[in-house]
């Protein structure tokens, strides 16, 4: 077995440095900068100590755990209907859950005020349905790509026990399910935590996270001091957060009865079609209002409704220094390669999580997520500015920190499904001749090809939408489309709204068409 | 393929799993590792086939030291217990899957797999889910994927352990036919006395992570080597007294009509009756009889002792 | 298998895709490069900039990097190694932490002697003024008109009851716009600003963080159509409404409200440790010359500070240049900014 030891050694060292030269290098870079006192680090208790710091960290705190409550009740409705029943449009729909996800907070305030009725479009009401906005998708798809592949037998024998539904989802469906639930919640627990946009525009001056606070003190008030010391405490408290899922996770995962999708899924029979149409019904009522008003927009133009915005994507405009449509083709292309990287990436890093534990590495791996984008792109300033590391103004920054985004998710998808497979599946193949490389493809590939699926649609979303660090790195003559957007937001005039919301619909839909494809793929190709 | 186990041990968490196992396996030899559940069998085949480094001892193939050889360059083959079926692949995938690794073009593959399947009675199953088969047709497709590839040498882990009556008989019978044609190397763990005495050529009797007796069949009837492995084959007549051990096989044991007993149990297996009586002295003691006519529960019946059916165990009973 | 072999093709053409990008400038015989840094709202049209490159046979690059906020600090924390050799965009309101912070080298252009001379604002001419653009208040002539009412002209007025819950402002704190406002209100009423907030307040001013987000989302004149219709833009916006309506139009939607605009004058200076430090001279020369200055106000929405620049028909038109503006001296900003953001958030916020 000491191959197996070895190429899991190899497969940790390859995320750990990926995430230590572009993340943890650059990072530690400028919160010494910021730390550096008369020539020594000093840790700044005045700041952590502050009043001040323990209200933002306990608003920050609270939202983000409220949010995340919220986002698994909307959500787990949602999954249990596209993970045990089939209908029509299954699959658009798991695709369309995703589209929040990668549209730029502006954008979605935007279209969240247009819907909001009057008087409520500030305050806790609107952070809490933004972040259940865009995180549905992390609790919809995470859980549904484990549910959806349980034996449906499960439920069978706990019936024939003369357990009732209620008794089988406490008994049965949840502890089940617990370790994806535990990695969807820690995920949106984390992003809320992390949360930006959404509380500068919908919660108002008068409400700030940590995450807005570092960046109104590292942008603003230019006191990194202050920036550092926040974002120390922000690690530190989404780290302990990290630890404590990942532990969980570790503690309730384990093999589980599996059985190929199409085994799983069933019509809807009786009273199942209501509650089945029921929660598409409000699904769609509120993931699908704020899209709907933001497609309007981009088709109501000056001259009457049509499609003026969207061929404008293709003309010189002044508020970019390309054609409109470059950075699709820009956002498409540093999404593929943020993709392949962050599969690579996360997926060598759950391997080794998942066979070996590695906590170190899990945490490593998921920190950058907790990490503030515009200390990040600061970082990446004062640490990258020498050969051979002179990676300033280099386009290849870009799908490098989308990765660093992408990968966390990668890992959270695939390591509870590697941990699902049985061990002896592996042995059975050994032992028929297959060497661990060929085991790893031949047993661990398929089984995980799912959840491989569900974490590239991911990967690509993730990258397609990012902003907040991939601001930090894009080159004006290499635009994303989200950066795009941000350009034509930031000046006046009917036409620069239209255009951003022509390719945030354009965003939209490009997501769409990925999902569906990496879905279908990986459901047909992987059976389970 | 002769294959030597020496000295092998194994142990989890300090307490040993193989305390020393020695055995011997010539080449299209068939032994039967005969123990109770949790003695070290499925343990002993796990470090055979590379799946559990031993501690200490070694595993011989051929004469060469299989140390460092990983699994999948063995050649051997291993049914397990449960089956392990890939649940990604149809029943075809499953038995093709050793073909595969071993670089058979796939034209070669679809024969030898309908070959294997219509071997253990699954003909046309090839395009079927494994999730949707009964546990006996899993049991066979794990034997047909073990077989396809032709190892140098078949572990089988209680192949036969969840199929029932008629299935069981006949899986057994092809199993023994199957061995004989193809003159594999097997070596099957089993606590079925009635497959483990079918099946090998030899038995291995195992206990608490070691061979206690290894021997051919009708040998280990006629001299278990103590009263634990004699109780173990199923001879409960086993009597110790004044430090000696004697056995007395229920066959040797007659039960006439008469006096100075009384029938316990009477119930008939195929052919054979197998008796509980009880001696007016208090003694209890099994019999079987062929007999069409034969004492019911309650009667009162004679018992008649052929001294050639006893023998004296020299060694110390039991242990434990 | 077929699918491996798939991403292993798709990963590699991802990756020879990239690299041609990458490396598409290539080394070999390209011209000597001028990197502009500078903040995101910068623009300049193609023919301006081709105009450049043709005349001094330096290829311009331009790395933007961040907002106006984030580029500056970007660019001090890498003083004296900088990421290019001109930094454009630092404004008044926060000059005196760029020469605090030693960023840049002197360079006095020869083309200084067209400046109006009330945009030069350092004497040692680390910085060179290249455009001004005013905030100011911006209202919605429409939603007026529609409700019989007529806009606000004064800062004063802002705190009737009449126009109640109408004003949307900028936080000074996270957005340049605000800050300028605040500053407006600094100049106007002197220490009595604080007071003037208090009353802005109980008259139901909205603050939001960004101008996107206040004018976009909030404003009712803008394509967002928000409730709000009062804001604090530029003096450029009427005229960028024109401009970017998507079809002609008679009147601009919007109008700016002229006493209450503040001053902004943006800057651009020589990077110390710039690579290429004749370059930066050029392109600074550049920036003050007739073609660069004529297509500040349609790539940028600012005014040029040339003199004599002829200005483009729909700002002739729809804009307002003031005459006076509400003005402070950059030290005087230099030395209270953080005092003055953190009163006016104890009694506009809290």
């Amino acid at each position: 077995m000491d191959g197996r030891r070895a190429a899991l050694i190899a497969a940790a060292a390859l995320p750990a440095a990926f995430v230590a030269l572009f993340f943890a290098y650059p990072l530690a870079a400028i919160l010494e900068r910021g730390l550096t006192e008369d020539g020594g680090f000093e840790l700044p208790w005045d700041v952590l100590g502050a009043h001040s710091t323990l209200e933002l960290l306990w608003f920050t705190t609270w939202q983000a755990a409220a949010s995340t409550l919220a986002t698994l009740a909307f959500g787990l409705p949602l999954a249990w209907v596209v993970s045990r029943f089939s209908f029509p449009g299954r699959s658009l729909v798991r695709a369309l859950v995703l589209v929040p996800f990668v549209l730029p907070t502006v954008v979605v305030a935007t279209a969240f005020l247009a819907v909001l009725p009057a008087g409520s479009e500030r305050g806790l009401l609107p952070i809490l349905a933004a972040h259940v906005f865009f995180n549905t998708a992390v609790v919809v798809r995470i859980v549904s790509s484990y549910w959806s592949r349980l034996d449906p037998r499960l439920w069978h024998a706990a019936a024939s026990l003369g357990a009732g539904p209620a008794r089988r989802l406490r008994e049965v469906t949840l502890p089940v399910l617990a370790p994806p639930l535990t990695a969807a919640a820690a995920l949106t627990f984390l992003f809320c935590f992390t949360s930006f946009g959404v509380i500068l525009i919908l919660g108002g001056p008068g409400r700030a996270t940590l995450e807005t606070e570092i960046y109104n003190q590292a942008a603003r008030a230019f006191d990194l001091r202050a920036a550092a010391a926040l974002s120390l405490l922000q690690l530190a408290a989404v780290a302990l957060v990290l630890v404590v899922s990942a532990a969980t996770e570790r503690r309730l995962g384990g093999a589980v009865p599996l059985a190929p999708e199409q085994d799983a899924l069933r019509r809807p029979r009786g009273a199942e079609r209501v509650a089945v149409a029921g929660v598409l019904g409000v699904s769609a009522l509120l993931l699908g209002l704020p899209l709907a008003a933001l497609v309007d927009r981009s088709l109501d133009g000056p001259r009457g409704y049509g499609l003026g915005f969207y061929r404008a994507l293709g003309d010189e405009t002044a508020s970019l220094l390309v054609p409109p449509w470059h950075a699709v083709l820009n956002s498409v292309l540093f999404a593929c390669a943020a993709t392949a990287v962050a599969l690579a990436v996360g997926g060598l890093a759950a391997a080794a999580i998942a066979t070996r534990g590695a906590p170190w590495l899990d945490a490593l791996v998921m920190l950058p997520l907790g990490a503030s984008a515009v200390m990040l792109g600061f970082g990446f300033v004062i640490a990258f500015d020498d050969p051979p590391l002179d990676l300033r103004g280099s386009a290849w920054l870009v799908p490098v920190v989308q990765a660093l985004v992408a990968a966390p998710f990668v890992v959270r998808i695939v390591a509870p499904s590697l941990r699902s497979i049985d061990e002896a599946l592996r042995e059975a193949a050994a032992v028929l001749g297959a060497s661990p490389a060929r085991v790893w493809r031949e047993v661990d590939l398929p089984l995980v090809l799912r959840a491989v699926g569900v974490a590239a649609g991911f990967a690509f979303a993730i990258s397609l939408g990012e902003f907040g660090a991939t601001v930090f790195v894009a080159r004006a003559d290499w635009p994303t489309v989200p950066v795009a957007i941000f350009s034509f937001l930031g000046r006046p005039g009917a036409v620069n709204a239209g255009q951003a919301a022509a390719l945030s619909v354009v965003l939209m839909a490009l997501t769409t068409v990925v999902v569906l494809a990496a879905d279908r793929v990986t459901v047909r190709r992987g059976s389970l | 393929m002769s294959l030597a186990v020496e000295q092998l041990a194994v142990s989890f968490d300090g307490s040993p799993a193989l305390a020393g196992v020695e055995l011997e396996v010539a080449a299209g030899e068939r032994l039967a590792v005969l123990g109770p559940s949790g003695s070290g069998k499925s343990t002993l085949l796990r470090a055979i086939a590379g799946l559990q480094r031993p501690d200490a001892g070694r595993v011989v193939l051929d004469g060469r030291d299989l140390a460092g050889v990983p699994t999948h360059e063995r050649g051997i083959g291993l049914m397990f217990q449960d089956g392990v079926l890939f649940p990604h692949r149809n029943v075809e995938g499953n038995v093709a899957f050793g073909l595969r690794m071993q670089g058979m073009p796939r034209g070669e593959r679809a024969g030898r797999v309908a070959r294997v399947l219509e071997l253990v009675g699954l003909s046309g199953f090839e395009r079927r889910s494994t999730t949707n088969l009964s546990g006996g047709e899993r049991q066979r497709v794990a034997l047909a994927r073990a077989l396809a590839p032709e190892p140098r040498v078949l572990l089988l882990d209680e192949p036969l352990g969840s199929l029932d009556g008629p299935l069981r008989e006949r899986l057994l019978r092809d199993l023994e036919a199957l061995f004989e044609r193809l003159r594999l190397t097997v070596v099957l763990v089993t606590h079925d006395v009635g497959e483990a005495f079918a099946i090998g050529d030899r038995v291995a009797v195992f206990r608490d992570g070691r061979v206690v007796q290894a021997a051919q069949p009708d040998e280990l009837w006629a001299r278990p080597v103590d009263a634990w492995t004699a109780r173990f084959l199923g001879i409960r007549n086993v009597r110790e007294r004044e430090g000696r051990t004697v056995v007395i096989r229920p066959e040797a044991v007659r039960v006439e009509r008469g006096e100075g007993a009384v029938v316990l149990l009477a119930e008939r297996r195929g052919p054979v009756v197998r008796l509980r009586v009880r001696l007016d002295g208090g003694d209890e003691l099994d019999a079987v009889t062929t007999a069409l006519e034969h004492p019911r529960r309650g009667d009162r019946v004679a018992v008649e002792i052929d001294p050639a059916g006893v023998f004296e165990i020299d060694a110390a009973p039991e242990a434990g | 298998m077929t699918i491996s072999y798939k991403a292993v093709v798709v990963a590699l053409a991802v990756a020879v895709g990239l690299a041609a990008a990458g490396c598409g400038g290539g080394d070999e015989g390209a011209p000597e490069e001028v990197v502009l840094v500078t903040h995101d709202s910068f623009a300049i049209s193609k023919p301006v900039q081709r105009a450049f490159e043709d005349e001094t046979g330096l290829r311009l690059r331009i790395l933007k990097t961040g907002d106006a906020g984030v580029a500056l600090n970007r660019a001090l924390l890498t003083a004296g190694d900088p990421e290019g050799d001109v930094f454009f965009g630092v404004d008044n309101n926060l000059l005196s932490r760029a020469l605090g912070e030693d960023l840049f080298d002197s360079y006095s252009s020869s083309e200084l002697d067209q400046v109006d001379p009330r945009y030069v604002l350092d004497e040692e001419h680390r910085v060179t003024p290249i455009d001004h653009g005013e905030v100011c208040l911006n209202v919605d002539k429409g939603w007026f008109r529609s409700r019989g009412l007529a806009p606000p002209e004064t800062l004063e007025q802002l705190a009737l009851p009449r126009y109640r819950d109408l004003l949307v402002v900028e936080n000074p704190a996270t957005s340049t716009p605000g800050l300028a406002f605040m500053l407006a209100t600094i100049a106007r009423f002197g220490d009595g600003w604080q007071d003037y907030w208090r009353r802005l307040r109980e008259n139901g001013v909205l603050v939001v963080d960004g101008w996107e987000d206040a004018y976009t989302v909030r404003f009712s004149g803008s394509s967002g159509k928000g409730p709000r219709p009062i804001v604090v833009s530029y003096a450029s916006s009427p005229p960028a409404e024109v401009i970017f309506a998507g079809k002609p139009l008679d009147e601009a939607p919007t109008a700016v409200v002229e006493s209450t605009c503040f001053r902004q004058v943006e800057l651009a200076g020589v990077l110390r440790g710039a690579a290429n430090e004749d370059g930066a001279r050029q392109l600074i020369d550049f920036m003050l010359s007739p073609a660069f200055q004529q297509d500040v106000p349609t790539s940028m929405f600012v005014f040029p500070v040339r003199e004599g620049v002829e200005l483009p028909p729909a700002f002739e038109r729809w804009a307002v240049v003031p005459d006076a503006p509400l003005e402070l001296p950059p030290e005087e900003i230099g030395e209270n900014r953080e005092r003055w953001i953190r009163e006016w958030t104890d009694v506009v916020l809290r």
